[in-house]
């Protein structure tokens, strides 16, 4: 009975995706699958922005921390504040000096995601064994190759794992896009009023496809551009065939 | 039994003079439904204590903004004076999660406006809320008896939109009304929070009654930023925001009664309108008389700009319009 009707909620949801109806309110038509590509193209469009600005000042700032072996504090202070800082206050208070509006949203969003890389860089740095980059000095690399042919690839896992953190953040939070003129996927949850009680769930489930499969994306790319051996081991387990692994839960389990 | 008639007969007697009082002091007062208006109110008649009150705690909860708060207050301090025993619950949230907590005996009562009740818990389409007050309660209270909650008497003031204007650019273009701003409003944007867009009792309804096109619509939350940072010329205020006590900000009028009515009535629960009985009932009437939207809004810029506690904010209510001693 009750999971009947929550399968009913969302095929009613998934319409209100893919075809336009009056709204709850009245007079307008809301819906369908034209409304719904055009939030997802701003969507989209606004946490990518955000990324990318959080990556261009994050990374460089993190990962010289990190070669300097210096600036703990500062690294893991901005990510504490920017943990704590809720994003709608941010929105109301980035008025003064970035209107109403994309430029606002864009920001807001650049601060959640600026932590999660900045931190990531800088362990990732950190953790390169002292061993290895005294044996790549002692080859006889200056200081911004140790860091581009030593460091950066052996940080990679922990960079790539910070950036997906910061794209799920962000893809996730760019919902309160609407409260700032942004017309998101959050406008369906956000004008739940007008788009009936399909409004949210449609939202919902939209924002959490397009963010699943943006973490995967960063998750592919970061792997391209990780060494071989340092690929994360369900990686491995998983190139080695899917036999192997659930087996072994398999036998734990019995 | 016979002595439980013989108070029953007395505490009538003691409503109906006090009632006769109360009424015989609003007449200087100057008239019409504004009862005490200006600064806290004329002054009232004092709460009086009701005789061997029930002393079950009756819980007041209130929803997530100021004005809740204050109203919480108020109306738990007022019937305290009366003698019960009430205590505050207030920031329970949105109005759907205020609700619950009312139907699920939480909390005993809370203040709820009329369009938003009847909108969001009886299922009435927005532009089919009445826009008189007294169908819209009645309405509200037939539907809450249903889900056998009691719809106390409104308040004289209403809490609905209220677009306001900088008091400088509106005398500028001439615009005192919604029908000027139809009739002028063309080269003008127009800011609301994001739902009011679509909305019927918003920018559409708004359209078919005054002709109002704005160039521009900015969904956002925020009010006075909007206007100060001259993002959009145009900011739906609600009726009651402390902020329009300030001279820089002008209401338009809604010359044409569109907006729905958000009068305040206290929702009660089946439990506590036994507890509190009609005496109780008649305490909260007593205090919302003086409650106009000036009045109201004067409450709320105590607490929104002078960032005094609503606590404190509805204790001076009371005592300035003479609740209290």
């Amino acid at each position: 009975m009750t999971v009947l009707a929550v399968i009913t909620e969302f095929v009613d949801a998934l319409r209100l995706i893919v075809e336009s109806r009056e709204a709850q309110t009245g007079d307008v038509q809301v819906g369908g699958l034209g409304e719904f590509a055009y939030f997802t193209g701003q969507h989209l469009l606004v946490s990518g922005v955000a990324l990318g600005v959080a990556v261009a000042v994050a990374l460089p700032v993190g990962l010289y921390l990190g070669h300097q072996n210096k600036g703990e504090f500062v690294a893991v202070s901005v990510s504490n504040i920017g943990r704590s800082v809720p994003s709608l206050a941010l929105l109301g208070l980035f008025i003064a000096f970035a209107g109403i509006g994309f430029g606002n949203v864009a920001l807001v969003l650049c601060l959640i995601a600026v932590p999660p890389i900045l931190t990531n860089a800088y362990v990732g740095v950190r953790q390169v064994d002292p061993d290895t980059v005294d044996a790549a000095k002692g080859m006889g690399m200056t200081g911004l190759e140790v860091m581009r042919k030593v460091e950066l690839p052996l940080a990679a896992p922990l960079i790539t794992s910070g950036l997906r953190l910061a794209t799920v953040a962000v893809v996730a939070t760019a919902t309160i896009g609407p409260l700032a003129d942004t017309l998101t996927l959050g406008r369906p949850i956000i004008n739940n009023n007008v788009y009936g009680e399909a409004g949210p769930l449609a939202g919902a489930i939209a924002v959490a496809v397009i963010t699943l499969l943006a973490d995967q994306a960063v998750r592919i790319a970061g792997r391209a551009v990780t060494p071989k051996g340092l690929r994360l081991r369900s990686d491995q387990e998983r190139e080695s065939g899917p036999n192997v692994p659930s087996l072994k839960r398999g036998a734990q389990t019995a | 039994m016979n002595r439980y008639l013989r108070r029953s007969i007395l505490t009538l007697v003691a409503v109906l003079a006090s009632l006769a009082l109360a009424a015989c002091g609003e007449q200087p007062g100057g008239g019409g439904d504004g009862g005490g208006g200006g600064e806290g109110g004329a002054p009232g008649q004092v709460i009086q204590r009701v005789p061997n009150a029930p002393q079950q705690e009756i819980t007041v909860g209130s929803k997530d903004f100021e004005e809740q708060f204050i109203l919480g207050e108020i109306y738990a301090q007022a019937l305290r004076a009366a003698g019960y025993n009430t205590k505050t619950d207030l920031d329970l949230g949105d109005a759907q999660t205020a609700y619950k907590a009312l139907q699920g005996g939480e909390i005993d009562m809370y203040p709820e406006y009329l369009g938003t009740a009847l909108t969001s818990f009886y299922d009435v389409k927005p532009e089919d809320v009445p826009s008189e007050t007294t169908p819209a309660y009645q309405q509200t209270k037939d539907a809450a008896a249903k889900d056998k909650v009691a719809a106390l008497a409104p308040t004289p003031f209403q809490n609905t939109f209220a677009p306001t204007m900088l008091t400088e650019e509106a005398n500028r273009l001439g615009i005192a009304s919604l029908s000027d701003l139809g009739a002028k409003g063309d080269d003008l944007s127009y800011a609301g929070f994001p739902e009011f867009e679509q909305r019927a009792d918003g920018l559409p309804g708004l359209e078919q009654t005054y002709g109002i096109k704005p160039k521009d619509f900015v969904g956002t939350e925020e009010k006075t930023e909007v206007l100060d940072q001259d993002e959009a010329d145009v900011v739906n205020f609600f009726s009651t925001d402390g902020e329009l006590t300030l001279p820089k900000y002008k209401a338009l009028a809604d010359d044409k009664t569109f907006f729905p009515r958000y009068n305040v009535s206290l929702l009660v629960g089946e439990d506590a309108t036994r507890v509190i009985g009609p005496q109780g009932m008649k305490v909260i009437e007593q205090v919302q008389k003086p409650m106009t939207e000036e009045v109201m809004q004067e409450l709320n810029s105590r607490v929104v700009l002078d960032k005094e506690q609503p606590e404190k904010v509805a204790a001076a209510y009371l005592k300035e319009s003479g609740f209290v001693k």
